[in-house]
């Protein structure tokens, strides 16, 4: 195609014409923004990279004078000493993952039910008080942890659930339902009201309605409403710490790696190794529902 | 399956019909919620119990106790529950280290909100205009900063700025001269050389996890910005600047407002990263608000009514911002 175009206009095929400029300008430009994307996930994958090659490394590389990206020599070692709990001193980090695993099921289970009512409730029904509803929850999800933990503390010592992780589990579920409700509306309204409609016209109660058609078609919605109670409950710091006091076996992970962190001569290999396996669920958690979070932080939080 | 079989003919002399008299308990309640129009209300009642408990009932709990001399004595009986008026507020009013955790955490707030607003909405910007491959290579770092518990993330940022072999210390002495190098770094203590280095490691973790939030909510937010409309821009002669200045600001302002309220409500209550990077509660010079509520109440002698008064001058501060979010929130449509 390109030959007669050449025997017609020989001279200017070697200067650069408006259109090969404008592809020539948009290359650089595409490179340009290319290489700033490749720095800014390099930067910001950064510190997670360092974590995970320090609970690689052996302490002498550790305290190096001339730091390493990589482990010269890697070793399990920070790992294993963690596992046996001889690192930390209050046992093995499984016991805290599986205290951590315990709350975080627990309250994504109970927040996920207690919510999934609440909008449809709210989705569902026009009634008298659903705007203020609406806006008490959009005003209690801004109370900051700091200012209930006083009244907490005390509540929760005179009910005997202080040092105990069920009484975690009810601050953190009552802490998500804000956001879970807020959120989890949006996913019932888009249910169509039809299928219900002709459930009901087929006999079913509400209860079967609501098990048959809504559960399942609101699951999706669920899914991206646990992840936040997730976080809630896995990350939570201040109540734990202070509920928790001293009860070793009882900590959850955040408290584990605070009381190694905190208790002085300071092992960063142990304690990277430590908040590395912290780290790990929850990461790869959130890569598994990457897309659905990303629609779920958009209907939560943009729009609400 | 069963179920399935035997229920519908039971329901069918249910609610939808005439009750008929003398019926089973159940089918009355049923008839009741009907005829009352109770079901939201029972739908919301465990969510109304569970937040009236755990996040109401505390709130009125802790302003009675600002009005009291609630401390250890008084939890165990030995003293009598005392009011003492504005007691516990005049005394936090007076209370230099108050007024300088006040400080810090005002400019703490304004340094990482300008700056997370800042760095999210340009990476959010360049999500945009990327391929689909490097998006998703920058989106997925992103997604993993934001992914990373914050306790996790305090304890790593207090390594890399740690004076005994942290990296940062290291880099620094390594550079040039004419970039703020000096061997004056080697072994510098940020978390404990006062507020400046200390809340700067505090800025830099905060802006790292938040974001990633702003850019994806921006990202959300272009999308929604007509592709006609910067194009007709560009055909007038506008460049990406004032592209952005004059069209796509404009039309992302409600969701800069509630990013900008919603960033200013949570770098004001940093508590996990400030707790965990200034050393506990060892060092008072270097309070935020929240670390000085916490070491009112819970550092020994405990005095809940301090505690509590802060509690209220917290959130009343927080309410005041949150009116602001509520409104931008109501605006946009969000109770429809």
């Amino acid at each position: 195609m390109t030959a007669p175009t050449l025997r017609i206009r020989p001279p200017s095929i070697r200067r650069p014409g408006p259109r090969t400029r404008a592809r020539a300008v948009r290359k650089t430009k595409t490179f340009s923004l290319n290489a700033v994307g490749v720095l800014v996930a390099l930067v910001t994958l950064f510190p997670i990279f360092w974590m995970i090659s320090t609970a690689f490394k052996p302490s002498q590389e550790i305290y190096s004078l001339t730091p390493r990206l990589l482990p010269a020599h890697p070793t399990l070692g920070n790992f294993s000493a963690v596992m046996s709990g001889q690192a930390s001193g209050i046992g093995s980090v499984w016991l805290f993952f599986r205290n951590s695993l315990l709350v975080t099921v627990s309250t994504v289970v109970l927040a996920s039910l207690i919510s999934l009512l609440a909008s449809v409730a709210v989705a569902r029904f026009r009634f008298r008080f659903r705007a203020s509803y609406l806006i008490m929850l959009l005003i209690v999800q801004m109370i900051p942890g700091q200012a209930l933990i006083i009244a907490l503390f005390l509540d929760f010592d005179r009910l005997n659930l202080l040092q105990s992780l069920p009484g975690l589990v009810l601050v953190y579920s009552a802490q998500a339902l804000p956001v879970s409700i807020w959120m989890l509306r949006n996913f019932v309204a888009t249910v169509p009201r039809e299928l219900e409609e002709a459930a009901a016209v087929d006999g079913a109660g509400s209860l079967r309605i609501f098990w048959r058609i809504l559960f399942p078609l609101v699951a999706p919605g669920l899914v991206a409403t646990s992840i936040f109670s997730f976080i809630t409950a896995y990350n939570e710091f201040i109540v734990a710490l202070t509920f928790l006091g001293q009860a070793h076996s009882d900590y959850t992970l955040p408290i584990y790696v605070t009381f190694f962190f905190t208790r002085g001569g300071a092992e960063w290999g142990p304690i990277m190794a430590a908040s590395t396996l912290y780290t790990i669920p929850v990461v790869l958690f959130f890569l598994i529902v990457q897309r659905r979070m990303t629609a779920g932080l958009v209907a939560g939080a943009v729009k609400g | 399956m069963v179920d399935t079989i035997t229920n519908p003919p039971a329901r069918a002399a249910g609610p939808a019909r005439a009750p008929r008299p003398g019926r089973v308990p159940a089918g009355r309640a049923r008839a009741l919620i009907r005829r009352y129009r109770l079901a939201p209300y029972l739908l919301l009642l465990p969510s109304m119990v569970a937040i009236a408990l755990v996040l109401l009932w505390p709130v009125v709990q802790v302003t009675l106790y600002s009005f009291q001399n609630y401390g250890l004595p008084q939890t165990d009986g030995a003293a009598p529950v005392q009011w003492i008026g504005l007691g516990n507020f005049t005394a936090t009013f007076a209370d230099p280290e108050f007024w300088l955790a006040l400080r810090i955490t005002v400019l703490f707030a304004a340094a990482a909100v300008t700056l997370t607003l800042l760095a999210g909405t340009l990476v959010g910007l360049l999500l945009h205009q990327l391929g689909r491959v490097m998006a998703g290579l920058v989106g997925t770092a992103a997604l993993l900063a934001w992914a990373t518990p914050p306790v996790s993330a305090s304890v790593l940022f207090y390594w890399l700025f740690n004076p005994d072999g942290g990296l940062v210390d290291w880099s620094l002495a390594r550079l040039p001269h004419w970039l703020v190098g000096s061997t004056n770094w080697a072994g510098f203590n940020w978390t404990t050389t006062g507020a400046l280095p200390a809340y700067t490691v505090v800025t830099v973790l905060v802006v790292w996890q938040g974001f990633p939030f702003i850019a994806v909510s921006v990202l959300a937010g272009l999308k929604t910005v007509p592709a006609e409309l910067l194009e007709a821009a560009r055909v007038d002669g506008a460049g990406a600047w004032h592209g952005f200045w004059r069209i796509t600001f404009p039309l992302l302002k409600p969701i800069f407002l509630v990013l900008l309220l919603l960033s200013v409500i949570w770098d004001f209550n940093v508590f996990t990263q400030t707790y965990l990077l200034t050393g506990g509660l060892g060092n008072r010079d270097e309070f935020n608000l929240s670390l000085y509520l916490y070491d009112k109440a819970f550092t020994f002698p405990p005095s809940y009514g301090l505690g509590g008064a802060l509690a209220l001058i917290l959130t009343v501060i927080l309410l005041i911002i949150t009116v602001g979010y509520v409104r931008a929130s109501v605006r946009q449509g969000a109770l429809s």
